[in-house]
């Protein structure tokens, strides 16, 4: 045993997720906004042919893209350069934000206005530029919400779902000078859009994620809402996409069918206010937009996922999160419990290639296993069993079959083993298993009322006096 | 092709024999529920064959992250169907495993494959049974009466079986089925995850616990017992630290309420 004071990736997710189940406040947050959102995709989905259609569509595009990956990741970067566009790859989080410090430090920018994108939280790119002298602000409201209160996202799309409008608004009084405290929702949004209005114009520097990547056009898609993210794109002299490698498609039309699932399975919405297709810098002639265009692609991890063919159907999302919004488990602890960039389960699956299985183990086991995310998939992702692969992975031996990821075998115990063990045997056995069940049914009255975590919340399990097996052996002649 | 959870099933003629895969749950905690499940299935005229040496379809350690062992125990239940009936069980959960999870398990060996498969084509959870194969006409001669039904993810996300469940008591004329809030979710039991989670698993059931009492119906009906045991347990639980002597929220098996209903042997 370690002497050390730090709790295993166990008990500090049990730690984080029990705060959060207590938490009775932020659980009606989360309870009423997915049920909000469950409700909005439904009304979104009213043809259920339609939408066996569609996911046979846009699961195909998805495996398809990955089949091809890295004759279309080649294909991305020539048409991109060819459109004047710079394509720089990065194997990892530090080496991401060294490319975008680089490129910050030669056109000496100070400020960076991000819009909003996920790829960024996972590298900690906020974080790596402020260590650098240089500005990073949000300005997507729910990210900007966030950055304000110095915490991170709670939800992929969503990320201020854990706050409610009085936090919101007293979180504004305090931060922002000369605000005055209103609960009315469009008047907070008001104020924060005041204050970003001016950023977007003093920003050098604009950051952006991608939704898609078009390999055929040289083209990368920006799905949004606020109208930020053109202003991030089309103001500032630079702009910076940053995406994971996964997000690449072959042709412009493949984009229509994932764009459809994407708004309708996150928000419920039938199409975005903004979806931004950027294919080249600032053409002579034109008027606005960036002298500078440039993406990183990140690896992370990812190909970890992709070298395996059962893992590599991780790389299908498209980041809506419709697998969180209608799971039990993220409803009843939000998203900080999971304590990983990306919650949820799809945060259970992608996190343990981004940060090895040994820090990211206990997310494959907080699921029931349900399948509610496996029912809403837009790319029919197979998520019960990546996580039922994922719980074998950790418990693998190490140096056997069953062990292949960075940190495979980090929460195997002997203890749990020896059980499974006993169990098998005693389960693949018949003498064994009558006995112990004729033993357990005849002690029945020695049954344990305490049965560990089963009673803490439930009264104890009694065998029946007699097995179905002893009354049905009486039954028959 | 592995058998889909999507697309449509072809049901048999109702056959003149069927085995029965009780469960291990069923065995030791709710033989009654399995002594039920064989009365439903002979008054059809179905002969019952029970295979003395089941034990338990290797869900537990499937889902716990020990495919080793869940396959040393599945592989066991492997040989118990020699012949080509249906395989009758009254779980939508142990039935989903059989049916989806086993060509998965043994996808690494071509004999053990080919059996797996075979099998899952004939595995059937019991209300899906007998609403499409034994055609299960019954009337209902009990006293009126309001319950809730809960029906397990697997059976509703693997097997499709919540539909027949629900048919089944709206069969039944003097039984109103109240309907609960968010009855598509999950009650939090998840196996191991009852007892790996224990926070979040309460947690979870607390809140079914509450929509099903909010209905006011007088009894739950489950045909998976896993949900059945982790719902009334907690319900026990409350009951006891309220100090209150009668249930709250008493419930049984659907095939147990099925046969009470049905069979003229009580209300």
């Amino acid at each position: 045993m370690s002497q050390m004071a730090m709790p295993d990736p166990a008990s500090a997710f049990r730690q984080r997720s029990r705060s959060a189940v207590d938490d009775s406040a932020q659980r009606q947050n989360f309870r009423s906004a997915m049920d909000y959102l469950q409700a909005k995709r439904r009304t979104q989905f009213p043809d259920e042919q339609e939408l066996v259609g569609l996911r046979d569509l846009g699961e195909a595009i998805r495996r398809y893209s990955l089949a091809n990956l890295p004759r279309l990741l080649e294909q991305l970067e020539q048409n991109l350069t060819a459109n004047g566009i710079r394509v720089h790859w990065a194997e990892n989080a530090e080496e991401a934000n060294a490319i975008a410090l680089a490129i910050a430090r030669r056109v000496e920018a100070r400020r960076i206005v991000k819009g909003k994108s996920m790829v960024s939280e996972e590298i900690g790119f906020n974080h790596a530029m402020q260590a650098a002298g240089i500005e990073a602000l949000e300005s997507d409201m729910g990210e900007y919400i966030v950055q304000l209160a110095g915490e991170t996202p709670s939800h992929i799309i969503m990320p201020a779902i854990h706050k409610t409008k009085q936090a919101i608004a007293a979180l504004f009084v305090e931060k922002i000078p000369g605000v005055e405290y209103t609960e009315d929702v469009d008047a907070l949004i008001q104020i924060g859009r005041r204050v970003l209005r001016r950023k977007f114009a003093e920003a050098d520097i604009g950051l952006s994620g991608v939704n898609f990547a078009v390999a055929e056009t040289g083209t990368l898609c920006l799905v949004e809402n606020e109208g930020n993210g053109r202003m991030c794109t089309t103001v500032p002299r630079v702009h910076i996409a940053v995406t994971g490698i996964e997000k690449v498609v072959e042709k412009l039309e493949h984009v229509p069918p994932l764009f459809s699932l994407l708004t309708r399975s996150a928000t419920g919405q039938a199409v975005t206010t903004y979806l931004n297709l950027i294919s080249h810098p600032r053409q002579p002639g034109e008027k606005d937009g960036p002298e500078e265009v440039h993406l990183i692609l990140i690896d992370n991890g990812r190909s970890q996922a992709y070298a395996d063919a059962q893992l590599r159907t991780t790389l299908q999302c498209i980041r809506c999160g419709a697998c969180m919004n209608h799971c039990p488990v993220y409803a009843r602890i939000g998203g900080h419990a999971y304590g990983t960039t990306y919650p949820g389960p799809i945060g259970a699956i992608v996190s343990p290639h981004m940060l090895g299985l040994a820090a990211t183990y206990p997310l494959a086991f907080a699921s029931t296993l349900c399948h509610a995310c496996v029912e809403v998939c837009p790319v029919r992702i197979p998520i019960t069993d990546l996580l039922i692969r994922l719980r074998n992975e950790a418990q693998a031996q190490p140096g056997t079959v069953n062990a292949s990821l960075r940190g495979s075998g980090a929460a195997r115990t002997a203890l749990v083993s020896a059980i499974w063990n006993a169990w098998a045997l005693i389960y693949s056995r018949l003498g064994l298993y009558c006995l112990t069940s004729w033993f357990m049914s005849r002690g029945r009255a020695l049954s344990p009322i305490e049965q560990g975590a089963w009673t803490r919340s439930r009264t104890p399990l009694t065998p029946a006096p007699r097995r179905l097996r002893d009354l049905l052996k009486d039954r028959r002649p | 092709m592995e058998t889909s959870c999507h697309s449509p099933r072809q049901y048999p003629p109702k056959p003149g024999n069927a085995y029965l895969f009780a469960t291990c749950l069923v065995d030791q905690f709710a033989p009654e529920a399995g002594l039920d499940t064989v009365r439903l299935l002979e008054r059809e005229g179905i002969v019952v064959h029970f295979p003395p040496d089941q034990t338990c379809c290797g869900q537990p350690a499937y889902t716990s992250g020990y495919p080793d062992e869940a396959r040393a125990v599945a592989r066991r239940q492997l040989d118990l169907f020699p012949e080509p009936w249906p395989v009758v069980v009254p779980s939508g959960s142990c039935a989903a495993m059989m049916r989806h999870h086993y060509p998965k398990l043994f996808a690494d060996d071509a004999a053990l494959l080919a059996k797996a498969r075979e099998l899952s084509q004939r595995v059937f959870e019991l209300t899906e049974f007998l609403v499409h194969v034994a055609g299960f006409k019954h009337s209902d001669s009990g006293q009126p009466c309001t319950i809730a039904l809960h029906t397990s993810c697997h059976a509703r996300r693997e097997m499709g079986s919540h539909e027949t469940s629900a048919t089944l008591l709206a069969g039944l004329a003097k039984v109103r089925v109240e309907q609960q809030a968010r009855s598509e979710e999950c009650c939090g039991f998840g196996g191991t995850f009852s007892i790996r989670e224990p926070d979040i698993s309460a947690a979870i059931v607390s809140d079914k616990v509450d929509s099903l009492c909010a209905t006011g119906a007088e009894r739950v009906v489950s045909a998976d017992c896993g949900c059945l045991f982790n719902i009334l347990g907690r319900a026990a639980k409350l009951d006891q630290i309220a100090g209150r002597k009668t249930p709250t929220l008493p419930g049984e098996h659907i095939a147990s309420f099925l046969w009470r209903r049905t069979s003229g042997k009580q209300a």
